[in-house]
């Protein structure tokens, strides 16, 4: 079995559209909740606020030509998988490229093209749609655009799994990578679906924030949607040292379960399973963990009971962890979430500081573990979890080291 | 009893789960055993009946729809506003 390492990032973000701005803002506490700006009808919506990937320029990225084939989504998929290989400093000769896995989650991929095209047939009575309409929306349109314009060859699909799904895909990359299945693999998530229909979906679950975001503290009143796209690049730690390469990282563990008892309740027993799972592959004990970046939306019922699970996997240890939520920063980018949190949760560990959750109020009696409120920390840290529930009850969990 | 109440009512009575031959006033939501799917459920069959916007958010719902008694008064005040605005 392969030991597998990170050795590229890339990220677009509502606060920052690459892995460096993105990690300072973390650091800094920056918000990216606001007005949404990019929906043309946004005053008929209840819902005002997103967190939006704000001055996204696709001709800063790609030819014109090439625009009208990739939704935002798929845009934002590539963008990060470019920066990750970039960084990464991989050249994909034909002998890799066909063994280099591409798996990005995305929960419901091109929502722009679907919204838009519907639309035109829907309200502005229009007879027909674009031409690239279902080539767009489909849900494995990024993985097939990081493949096309990154040149890779080897397995490649999407994973859906709503809130869950950047880090199913990365947790199989990883299976992948470590078995030796492929030599390589370019994973993460993406997500762009503020747009009309959408928030009026997210508006009829009554589950949203009218304002900010506050996982975990007193007085929160939701979630918020975001929007963005992760993707690190895996190998095996031979061939990365092999080749010179800068560790970032090591994924060590990766943990997964069904709830089967909700349509979108968390579930205490669904989480634990998966958060156990993950502790286990990886050959760990709970009490190597110093923190847990959460799935933490805002929720009063996620934060309540995934502080309950946390409580029953590390026993007295949970007192002890840094537990916190960069979605109080982000928003939830759903099928993107996953990747966002784990490219935190690496570079966490990487430098020694946790990102806060900002937004904290105070304490909630549900809540009653250490949040990192407000300020990033410096600490000491080798080992991290990285969580991801999602509605339909299917969860997710990371476990990653320092690498040494 | 109001029209709004027994109209309230019966969108209550078609979500309930379990046997529950009347609903009371002061029945707890939770105790008929609606769910928080339920439950939102239930506030957009009474939106589309009532023709309203309820402010409701699953975040706290349990202090702000606690009883049967509570919805009614709630859409009452709702409907009531609709129509002041409306002369």
């Amino acid at each position: 079995m392969n030991r597998v390492v990170v050795t590229g990032l890339g990220v677009v973000s509502p606060i920052g559209q690459a892995v460096v701005p993105y990690w300072t803002s973390l650091k800094r506490g920056v918000c990216g909740i606001g007005a949404i700006t990019q929906v043309p009808t946004a005053e008929e919506l209840i819902q005002k606020v997103a967190a939006e990937v704000k001055g996204f320029n696709p001709l800063d990225h790609f030819e014109e030509r090439q625009i009208s084939t990739l939704d935002r989504v798929a845009q934002f998929a590539v963008v990060a998988a470019r920066e990750a290989i970039a960084q990464a400093g991989i050249d994909f000769d034909m002998s890799l490229s066909v063994r280099t896995a591409t798996i990005i989650g995305s929960g419901v991929g091109g929502q722009t093209t679907h919204d838009d095209s519907f639309r035109r047939v829907y309200r502005d009575n229009k007879t027909r749609v674009f031409p690239l309409t279902i080539p767009k929306l489909m849900v494995n349109a990024p993985a097939s655009q990081i493949c096309m314009l990154c040149g890779l060859r080897g397995p490649a699909f999407a994973i859906a799994s709503a809130c869950s799904s950047a880090t199913h895909a990365i947790g199989l990359a990883f299976h992948m990578v470590r078995s030796g299945a492929v030599d390589c693999a370019v994973t993460g998530g993406a997500e762009a679906c503020i747009t009309f229909g959408t928030l009026r979906g997210w508006e009829a679950m009554r589950v949203m924030t009218p304002d900010v975001c506050r996982p975990f503290s007193k007085d929160r009143k939701g979630m918020v949607l975001g929007e963005g796209a992760a993707i690190v690049v895996l190998e095996p730690l031979q061939r990365a040292q092999a080749r010179g390469a800068d560790i970032l990282g090591e994924i060590v563990g990766f943990g997964m379960s069904a709830d089967a008892a909700d349509l979108t309740a968390p579930d205490r027993g669904g989480m634990v399973r998966a958060l156990q799972g993950a502790i286990a592959d990886a050959h760990l004990s709970p009490q190597d963990f110093q923190y847990v970046n959460a799935h933490g939306t805002g929720t009063a019922a996620n934060d309540a009971t995934e502080t309950k699970a946390l409580h029953e996997v590390f026993g007295p240890h949970a007192g002890k962890l840094a537990v916190s939520s960069t979605k109080s920063m982000v928003g939830h980018a759903l099928g993107a979430a996953g990747a966002l949190e784990l490219v935190a949760t690496v570079l966490a560990l990487r430098e020694g500081i946790v990102p806060p959750t900002i937004g904290y109020l105070g304490r909630d009696p549900a809540c009653d573990l250490d949040y990192v409120p407000n300020e990033a920390r410096a600490m000491r840290l080798e080992a991290a979890l990285s969580n991801s529930f999602a509605f339909g009850g299917l969860n997710a969990v990371l476990a990653v080291k320092k690498f040494s | 009893m109001t029209d709004v109440a027994s109209e309230v009512i019966a969108i209550i009575a078609s979500k309930v789960r379990g046997d529950h031959p009347k609903i009371e006033l002061n029945d707890r939501l939770e105790d008929l055993g609606l769910e928080s799917l339920d439950a939102v459920e239930m506030i957009f069959a009474l939106e589309e009946k009532f023709d309203v916007q309820i402010p409701f958010n699953a975040n706290n719902a349990r202090t702000e729809f606690d009883t049967v008694g509570e919805v009614i008064s709630a859409v009452e005040r709702l409907v009531d506003d609709k129509e002041s605005r409306a002369r």
